[in-house]
């Protein structure tokens, strides 16, 4: 391998965040998105990853809610349109329905930007 | 065609320690204490020992760590960890070092005292870049997640949930070495503090103490030791992911690769299994399980289980010890499955004995439904 002339994939995803974007890569030939950050393609191994705007699009594929002394606050894996799955929370209910649409947010979490996800307009609670 | 490791290797000695609740011991006491037991059961000396295989939740070189301890000079060692299932895993890999001739008899050992060290899963497990933010519970969270889904898509309830637990304590009441005893019923599971959606501090296993090991030779070796030898029939081990969200299908796990390809080294069906020892650190574990190594199809593992068919007198016996929920579970049960198997195999499980046992299968899992191992063991009837 030659010597990195610039981040690595992950550093990018957070450089983008920073700068209030949330991208995606997608593989240029079979037109897959993938995340979290990688170098390839999992399994396939295709390397022609551009950086993509990702749709803030999704639904909810699992959720729970963790109760504890100081309250209680969901987590959710949520599969975006472009059929990528992520860990994350759904903000201002304390639960949703496993189906319901959300849409993606850039929030600072522990003085870092993170995603997180709003129940899409419309969508009943 | 019978494949060429099956009935190679048996387990011939098996020891515990301090499991409960162990006071003033460390974990590579307790992993110590369980060995010698273990070499003691099977007649041998120490100083025979030279396979060393091992991990645990504490030792960041659990071999070299347990070997000094035992005053071990290992010729052959092997500290994979994948978690919970590592030690099916290493029945596997001793089988293998010891066909091959890179050792002769190997010792396969864990130990743990989080019980008494704060009751907390102790875990060198590194941050999660993509799941720390969001202050997920090692590793409730993602077994909830899983039974949200599970509950999702196939209509499995929460009493569904609770009757794992209720079948597992009825297992355990009826074994004097089993932590959580007494009554347990789906009401009280529903009504028990609510942890993680949907799961209750009843659907989740034990925070105990315990050592646990096992000593394996070849079979020639085996037949002419002071106990039963229980036969390593045939095992394989499947991982598909790391965290939860990197799981392809929440509904299904590695265990439906690791367990197909488990029988067909063994030479058997899940219909000719008489023990399942199912790694249950949750009850939706026990569900999921029991459908991604075909004792009931997919999606109907909570229906399968209503009715008290895997408790005591039921259709398929699961989990005789009581299981993680209500037997023991310092941390990483996987070594605890084949302690009971192997008990069962030789009959001598007491009031909880099955009427007959030849074949036993014990399905470790590790991380969050991350690593799934499966091993089957049987008596010298199924040689």
């Amino acid at each position: 391998m030659n010597e990195p002339a610039s981040p690595g994939p992950e550093a990018e995803f957070r450089a983008h965040l920073r700068q209030g974007r949330f991208m995606l890569q997608r593989s240029r030939s079979t037109g897959r998105h993938v995340f979290y950050p990688r170098l390839m393609i999992p399994g396939s191994g295709e390397t022609d990853l551009d950086w993509v705007p990702a749709s803030g699009n999704g639904r909810i594929y699992a959720i729970t809610v963790n109760r504890a002394r100081e309250g209680a606050w969901n987590i959710a894996i949520v599969e975006l349109e472009e059929g990528v799955r992520l860990l994350s929370r759904i903000e201002g209910v304390e639960t949703a329905p496993i189906g319901a649409r959300v849409r993606a947010r850039i929030a600072e979490i522990d003085g870092a930007p993170e995603l997180v996800f709003d129940l899409a307009e419309g969508t009943a609670p | 065609m019978t494949h060429q490791l099956r009935g190679k290797a048996a387990v011939v000695g098996i020891g515990t320690a301090g499991t409960g609740e162990a006071p003033g011991w460390s974990a590579i006491e307790l992993l110590g204490q369980a060995s010698l037991n273990a070499i003691e059961d099977a007649g041998l000396k120490l100083s025979d020992i030279d396979g060393l295989f091992c991990a645990t939740s504490m030792h960041a070189f659990p071999t070299l760590s347990a070997a000094e301890y035992l005053g071990l000079k290992p010729r052959f060692f092997d500290g994979t960890n994948v978690g919970g299932s590592s030690f099916e895993a290493h029945l596997l890999h001793a089988a293998l070092a010891l066909d091959a001739g890179l050792c002769d008899a190997a010792l396969v050992c864990y130990g743990s005292n989080q019980r008494t060290a704060g009751g907390k899963l102790a875990s060198m497990s590194e941050k999660q870049l993509h799941e720390t933010p969001y202050r997920p519970r090692h590793p409730i969270t993602a077994y909830a997640l899983a039974a949200s889904r599970h509950m999702h898509v196939f209509g499995t309830t929460r009493e569904m949930l609770a009757e794992v637990a209720v079948s597992a304590r009825a297992w355990a009441n009826l074994n004097p070495a089993a932590f959580a005893r007494g009554p347990l019923t789906v009401a009280d599971v529903l009504a028990s503090r609510m942890v993680s959606d949907p799961l209750t501090v009843a659907d989740c296993c034990l925070v105990t103490d315990g050592g646990a090991a096992c000593v394996l030779v070849r079979a020639d070796r085996a037949r002419d030791l002071r106990q039963k030898p229980a036969y390593l029939l045939g095992a394989a081990g499947a991982q598909w992911h790391r965290a939860i969200a990197n799981m392809p299908d929440l509904t299904v796990t590695a265990a439906s690769d690791s367990g197909p390809r488990a029988f067909a080294m063994a030479g058997i069906t899940p219909g000719d299994v008489q023990l399942a020892m199912l790694y249950d650190a949750f009850t939706i574990n026990t569900i999921l399980f029991l459908e991604d190594l075909g004792f009931c199809p997919k999606g109907e593992g909570g229906r399968f289980v209503q009715g008290g068919t895997i408790a005591p007198g039921g259709k398929l016996a699961v989990n005789t010890s009581g299981g993680g929920l209500s037997c023991v579970h310092p941390g990483m049960y996987g070594l605890f499955l084949i302690i009971e198997a192997v008990t069962q195999l030789r009959g001598a499980a007491g009031a909880r004995q099955l009427a007959s046992c030849d074949i036993a299968l014990c399905h470790g899992n590790g991380g969050t439904l991350s690593s799934q191992v499966s091993a089957v063991l049987g008596s010298a009837a199924t040689l």
